[in-house]
């Protein structure tokens, strides 16, 4: 029988009737319309599926939808704001770090996840925070250009002393 | 896709609840439902999920209620903590937080070091200490689809009569995947059982058991609840090394833990060595006291000891890494492992 929880997502406070089976995973992508977040292996190997809970990069395939009540879950729907992309996007964008854009959403919330925490990382900081997620197409190279180069945006936009905090 | 099956699923936020709910279910057996009826499914605690999710998604158990642990608020369940000198570590304590934790990364720092070494990013915030030491054994006959272990049949640890890494064989060979299990074994650590009959400290190495099937020593219905590292001595030297197909992701196919106490002048008090990813069970190596005690660990030390763990650990084809590489590896991490120790600190 479905069951009711609510959480917060990109923003929005919603409410879902799930089955206590469903993953956040299916919850997003069947219930709320949000696509974004792939469905890789469906088993943890991938990072596809990757979004934040309260802030932490976590696997939506492996969460119950059930567990997230009273929650905090961002997706990569909710990485652009009015209507501006997120340097992140911009710098996948620029430094070619998409092919077929399947590991994308997942890379784009790992390294999230990272530069709020930390805005000055080293290569070596950001190949661990994407460890756990798997690109089939690209090589890493670029993905790991346009991390470091979104990060340096955000920590001069959070340096800046208008228009600073959160990018 | 991989969709779980039917369950029913609760968030107690008291220890005693979630106990009684356990209790009443019964780990791993059925119960008759309310009128006595209907049978139910077993009862399962689930904290982090990264490795019952995926287990269940595989049909590797049964399940009819899960239990989740995460909302539970007694405090001895999170955190790092010094009680006596001796650092406690609640179950559901979060990898990340684990290997990020000030006081375990100054007193215990190769088990800090392990719980950052497992899985990927995402699995740390997820994955909790009680889930990792509790985590099922894995074999690659096992840990498959329902289609792909029906179609090869199925196995001893799940509907079947026979064992596909060593035929012929009456109990369940999988192999401890945990790399937090072989870690806290060389340490001496204590896992602390509540049920709701009761509440004991057993030492991890008692908690573990050797048959793949019932890997844990837990009555139906007991959690563990928090870990006990014992205070290391002056004189420590630890290390854990890993073996594993990627340097990110993947569980050891081998790993080695070591833990030395010298004496001020060098001598070695007391060393432990600790081999795992072999079957069920961490292998405690035996006889090493002969060998080292009371002399300097130097390299002709570490070579008797690499001799002895070479002798008694033998790799099975329970995962898809060659068990002859695997056993050629074994005394090549010993060396790895006790040479590290030696330059720490
Ligand atoms: C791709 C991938 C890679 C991984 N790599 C590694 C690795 O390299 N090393 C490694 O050690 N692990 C690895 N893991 C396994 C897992 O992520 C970790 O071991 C994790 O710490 C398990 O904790 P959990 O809280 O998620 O456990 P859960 O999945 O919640 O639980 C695991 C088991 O323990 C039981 N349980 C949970 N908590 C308790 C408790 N307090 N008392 C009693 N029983 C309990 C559950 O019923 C279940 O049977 C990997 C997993 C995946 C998916
Ligand atoms: S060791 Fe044998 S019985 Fe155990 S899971 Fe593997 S094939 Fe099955
Ligand atoms: S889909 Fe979640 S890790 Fe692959
Ligand atoms: S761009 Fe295709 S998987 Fe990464």
């Amino acid at each position: 029988m479905k069951e009711s929880v609510r959480f917060v997502v990109n923003g929005d406070p919603v409410e879902v009737l799930v089955e206590p089976g469903a993953t956040l995973l299916e919850c997003l992508r069947q219930d709320l319309g949000l696509t974004g977040s792939k469905q890789g292996c469906d088993k943890g190997d991938c990072g596809a599926c990757t979004v934040l809970l309260d802030g932490r990069a976590v696997l939506a395939c492996l969460v119950l939808a059930r567990s997230v009540e009273g929650r905090r879950v961002t997706t990569v729907e909710g990485l652009a704001e009015a209507g501006r992309l997120h340097p992140l996007q911009e710098a996948f964008d620029t430094q070619g770090a998409a092919q077929c854009g399947f590991c994308t959403p997942g890379m784009l919330m790992s390294a999230c996840a990272l530069i709020e925490e930390n805005d000055q990382p080293s290569r070596q900081d950001v190949r661990e925070a994407l460890s756990g997620n798997l690109c089939r197409c690209t090589g890493y190279t670029k993905i790991l250009d346009a991390v470091v180069k979104a990060a340096g945006e955000v920590h001069q936009a959070r340096a800046a002393p208008k228009g600073g905090g959160k990018p | 896709m991989l969709p779980l099956p039917p369950i029913r699923y609760l968030a107690p936020k008291r220890l005693r609840d979630a106990l009684e709910l356990l209790e009443q279910g019964g780990r791993g057996r059925t119960a008759p439902d309310g009128d006595g009826a209907q049978r139910r499914g077993p009862v399962l605690p689930i904290a982090g999920g990264t490795d019952l999710v995926p287990n269940l998604k595989h049909r590797l158990l049964d399940v009819e209620l899960l239990v989740d642990l995460t909302r539970i608020e007694e405090p001895h369940l999170r955190g790092v903590r010094e009680v006596a000198g001796h650092l406690h570590v609640g179950a559901l304590t979060s990898l990340a937080a684990a290997a990020a934790d000030p006081l375990l990364r100054q007193r215990h720092p190769t088990l800090a070091g392990a719980y950052r070494q497992i899985g990927s990013p995402q699995l740390r915030n997820m994955g909790t200490v009680g889930g990792n030491l509790c985590l099922d054994t894995r074999c690659t006959y096992f840990n498959q689809t329902a289609f792909w272990r029906a179609a090869l049949g199925h196995c001893l640890k799940r509907k079947g009569t026979t064992c596909h890494v060593v035929p012929g064989a009456r109990g369940c060979v999988a192999a401890c995947s945990s790399d937090g299990a072989a870690l806290l074994t060389a340490l001496g650590a204590e896992a602390r059982v509540e049920g709701v009959a009761g509440d004991r400290w057993i030492p991890v190495e008692s908690l573990l058991q050797s048959e793949g099937r019932r890997h844990l020593a837990l009555l139906p219905g007991e959690l563990v609840t928090e870990l006990r590292v014992p205070a290391a001595p002056p004189g420590r030297r630890a290390a854990y090394e890993k073996l594993r197909m990627r340097e990110a992701i993947d569980f050891p196919v081998l790993s080695v833990a070591a833990v030395a106490d010298l004496a001020p002048g060098g001598a070695c008090r007391s060393l432990r060595v600790v081999v795992s990813a072999l079957s069920a069970r961490p292998r405690v190596v035996t006889g090493l006291g002969d060998l080292v005690e009371g002399r300097p660990l130097d390299d002709a030390a570490l070579e008797r000891v690499a001799a002895q763990a070479y002798r008694q650990c033998h790799p099975l084809a329970n995962m898809t890494a060659d068990p002859a590489w695997r056993r050629a590896m074994v005394p090549v991490l010993v060396r790895r492992a006790l040479r590290r120790a030696m330059e720490a600190r």
